[in-house]
């Protein structure tokens, strides 16, 4: 007898779509409880096209050659002290927040999809989902194993995960996951499978990474393009799910054009903070804010939206103010942490004149006009000793949860402010696209643990800033938050190369 | 007509990777960033097992690609033979 | 003579992250507590889940049995996914020679006929049952509380795909990757007699609501008894009748299951010492699922071994119980 070869599809086929079979002692609904419920229409799970045809031996084989690799770059970096080889350590506060306001994220992934891998009727968008679940598992692991090291020579890693929970600027990433698992299984698949991981992580992982290399942070872009590899399957996923939904029935469709909408403004709301990561928080500067998002969103948006065209899905409305905020998003952003730098598990810093002049040539329309002088004005008050920082809480996006200090496009002097009543009570917003995800499931909104409001109504740890800050954040004052001039950080980084503080200069010189 | 695009880490077996891709789609544009080597194209890009293979001088599973693979776009087909990238317009 | 490099400056400024110095002390904590003491969401939730309205997204009360720390659990073998992938590719690559080595011997035509019908007929057929162990580890990994306990549960959930992926391969050895065994093991699963207590079984499992009565129901009590009637026994008796092969085929299995079964058995154990309210909780669920489990696999233990085979496996499961304290 000679074996007939199988390719890999009929392989695949026959080592996973064949496991399933029909349930005759119990109903397929008691199995599958959550498949119906938000309105999407699946005739037959058996045309689902399988995103990549992994098994479990190769999954195992090649995951463990790229962890072989990426755990033996982490104990060299950590044997060879490699903290002390970034561009400069106030580098090393954009990883803080990827750790406190990133890394938990994948934790919600980790937990999403073993959801949905669970939920989902077809045996080959289960598989998937549950690798992906895997996968997930593994980023939020070997970031923490990564910053690890960071965590043993710098402030502000020690209680990441605590602080995801409670602290104010990190309910905005958390309540994007929070919203995605308490959403349906489809709706989470195309909340986190399509608009966050084909659509938008790439701008996280892609370009921010490789800003990592440049500035010497061989730990992090190793963990960073070893975790986009696994994406590559993600994104190979969220566009079969999509493509799948479209295809099953002609109702889904104004589902799915609603939920891209919706999930690709949320999406985009989150990564105001990798915008201020990438343009003011990289020494070293590879690419603009802008122009990631001209190549990894403008240009791959455009290219994914032809290609659904023929499913009658649209570009979201959105995507034009998304477009014309990308001069403007990092630089409110990064202001808005100035302002609230005591209220930080980070630091925070005026960009340097050098770095004003990168900027103005980055963003010739708007920098030298709107922000640089802002910024002069900071930096002679303080010179002058009155560093500004802002006393009162801020009012929160009721949807997702950013300080209001995001400007009109039509004039970019002017905050944009929107509001919504429910159910007698009135509720604020950022945007349009904020204030139409809340009016369509204001009911889900209303629900917000905005961190402000729960100041107010007494939640964290007393009335005092200390005991919030301090309390109930577990920030150590003084020493994870204000400026990066004056931080034990920089004592210590200064100490390891011989460097003078130019308050140090001062006085040797008096 | 949109371009698809790949990037790998830039490491050696890359380096054999990005060699075959260059053979086998001409019109492909090569880009070095730190760290990634990004390779877009109109259309359509093809990562071939033989031509690999050929440039590395040993076996090599079309499968093995995401070990150094860091990010893709475009609608994905992968069998033993090839990884191809499509869009649909 | 000593020589002191000073590295002052190089000295840390702390040892470990504050969740792991509050639990096990300010010392360098390992990988595998950095990564899974305390890094759950368990505060703040935002909305409550469309899909459970009367629970919050991760919630303690998604299973009847409590824990005062539901961190008080400890995976023996210490897997995070680092560690846990290394181990299986080890595993999976002497797999794969010995696979190999099968197929490049033509070892399937060198058995009796009868036991190529008989591995068909008894063995095969589990690469189903292994799928809803997969759906159920899943959903334990979904539904529980705590790192420790949810991510050895998805590495159980992923293990049960590749054992029924070796599974499917045993039957594609056997008939020449035309996939007919494939197909008669799937009538067998779906028909035979045999096999129709433990698909009823299974399938009531995939109903579930309650985590712990998942495990239970699945990794205690059917996976106890499974893997002794058809690893161990039947491995035996197609030995003795001249299938010694398939032993290369199943090593696998056995293997994975020695290394699965510390886990369980540590999981177990913590969820038992807890409190009386525990070990009443999970000696109900325990007493129910035996019963039935014993007369769903009686059938398929008389035709895999013989009449006495299912006794044989209670007494492992049983042995099994009491080192838990149940």
């Amino acid at each position: 007898m000679t074996a007939r070869k199988l390719n890999l599809k009929d392989k695949y086929r026959l080592l996973t779509r064949d496991l399933e079979w029909e349930y005759s002692y119990r109903d397929y609904e008691e199995i599958f409880k959550q498949e119906s419920f938000e309105g999407i229409k699946i005739t037959d799970w058996s045309k689902w096209e399988d995103p990549f045809r992994l098994t479990m031996d190769a999954y195992w084989k090649y995951q463990a050659e790229k962890e072989k690799k990426l755990y033996a770059i982490f104990d060299a970096f950590a044997q060879n002290n490699g903290q002390q080889n970034v561009a400069d350590a106030r580098y090393v506060n954009a990883i803080k927040l990827f750790l406190t306001g990133v890394s938990p994220l994948e934790y919600q992934a980790y937990n999403g999809f073993a959801h949905v891998g669970r939920q989902f009727g077809g045996v080959g968008a289960r598989v998937a989902c549950q690798m992906q679940s895997l996968d997930e598992l593994r980023h939020v692991q070997t970031q923490i194993h990564a910053m690890s090291h960071y965590n043993k020579h710098f402030d502000g890693f020690q209680d990441f995960s605590h602080m995801h929970d409670r602290v104010w600027y990190l309910s905005v990433p958390k309540s994007f996951f929070d919203d995605a698992r308490s959403a349906g299984p489809f709706e989470f698949m195309v909340a986190i499978g399509f608009s966050f991981e084909y659509v938008l992580t790439n701008l996280l992982f892609v370009p921010f990474m490789s800003g990592a290399a440049y500035n010497g942070d061989m730990a992090t872009v190793t963990f960073g393009f070893s975790a986009q590899s696994d994406e590559a399957r993600h994104m190979t996923l969220g566009l079969e799910i999509i493509k799948f939904m479209l295809e099953q029935h002609e109702d889904n469709v104004p589902i799915v054009q609603r939920w891209i909408n919706k999930w690709l403004w949320r999406g985009y709301r989150v990564l105001t903070l990798v915008a201020m990561m990438m343009d003011y928080m990289l020494p070293n500067k590879v690419m603009s804010w802008q122009e990631s998002f001209e190549v990894y969103f403008e240009e791959a948006a455009s290219a994914l939206f032809k290609d659904l065209a023929r499913y009658g899905i649209k570009m979201p409305d959105y995507a034009a103010t998304a477009i014309a905020e990308k001069e403007h998003l990092s630089h409110q952003a990064w202001s808005i942490f100035y302002n609230y730098g005591h209220a930080a598990a980070f630091h925070t810093w005026l960009p340097t004149e050098e770095e004003m002049d990168w900027l103005s040539e980055k963003y010739p329309n708007t920098f030298d006009k709107y922000y640089r002088p802002r910024y002069e004005q900071w930096r002679r008050m303080e010179e002058a000793g009155e560093r500004y920082y802002n006393p009162t809480l801020p009012m929160l996006c009721q949807t997702c949860q950013i300080p209001m200090g995001f400007t009109d496009m039509d004039d970019p002097t002017l905050v944009s402010y929107r509001q919504s009543e429910y159910d007698g009570d009135r509720y604020n917003f950022c945007s349009d696209g904020c204030k139409d995800i809340f009016d369509f499931e204001p009911e889900k909104y209303v629900q917000s643990w905005l961190p402000v409001h729960q100041i107010y109504q007494g939640h964290c740890g007393g009335a005092e800033m200390e005991d919030v800050l301090g309390g109930y954040y577990r920030i150590n004052l003084g020493t994870d938050n204000l400026d990066y001039k004056g931080s034990p950080d920089e004592a210590r980084w200064n100490d390891w190369h011989g460097l003078e503080t130019a308050e140090e200069k001062l006085k040797k010189a008096s | 007509m949109s371009k698809v695009y790949i990037a790998l880490q830039d490491n050696e077996e890359s380096h054999y990777i990005v060699e075959a891709i260059e053979e086998d789609n001409p019109d492909a544009t090569v880009i070095y960033q730190p760290a990634m080597i990004r390779i877009e194209n109109e259309g359509f890009l093809a990562i071939k097992r033989e031509t690999v293979e050929e440039k590395m001088g040993r076996d090599w599973e079309v499968q093995a690609l995401h070990v150094n693979l860091i990010t893709l776009g475009g609608n994905v087909d992968e069998d033993d033979d090839q990884l191809t990238l499509t869009w649909n317009q | 003579m000593t020589i002191e490099i000073k590295t002052a400056t190089l000295e840390p400024i702390r040892h470990t992250f504050e969740h792991t110095r509050r639990r096990f002390g300010d010392k360098p904590a390992s990988r595998y507590q950095e990564a899974s003491y305390d890094i759950a969401p368990e505060h703040n939730f935002h909305y409550r889940p469309l899909w459970q309205p009367d629970k919050l997204l991760n919630d303690t009360s998604r299973t009847a049995l409590v824990m005062e720390d539901w961190y008080a659990f400890r995976d023996p073998r210490q897997y995070y996914y680092g560690t846990y992938v290394q181990a299986r590719a080890k595993l999976q690559e002497v797999t794969e020679s010995n696979y190999s080595f099968f197929d490049k011997r033509g070892l399937a035509e060198r058995m009796p006929e009868e036991i190529r019908e008989q591995i068909i007929r008894c063995l095969v057929p589990l690469r189903h049952l292994e799928l809803a162990a997969n759906m159920n580890n899943v959903m334990c990994c979904a539904y529980g509380t705590s790192t420790v306990v949810t991510q050895a549960f998805l590495y159980n959930g992923m293990d049960r795909l590749g054992v029924a992926q070796y599974l499917s391969r045993i039957g594609l050895l056997l008939d020449g990757n035309s996939g007919e065994a494939l197909a008669t093991a799937k009538d067998h699963w779906m028909t035979d007699p045999a096999w129709q207590g433990l698909r009823r079984y299974v399938e009531n499992t995939l109903t579930l609501e309650d985590w712990g009565e998942v495990f239970i129901a699945q990794d205690v009590v059917l996976d106890t008894l499974v893997y002794d009637l058809i690893y161990r026994q039947f491995d035996a008796v197609i030995t003795e009748q001249g299938g010694s092969d398939l032993a290369m085929l199943i090593e696998f299995m056995q293997e994975w299951h020695k290394d699965n079964s510390r886990w369980v058995d540590a999981t177990l154990k913590s969820l038992a010492a807890e409190s009386d309210h525990n070990r009443e909780v999970l000696g109900g669920w325990i007493a129910a699922w035996r019963e039935k489990a014993v007369a769903d696999l009686s059938p398929l233990g008389e035709v895999a071994v013989g009449d006495e085979a299912v006794a044989a496996s209670i007494e492992a499961l049983d042995k099994r119980l009491a080192k838990a304290g149940l």
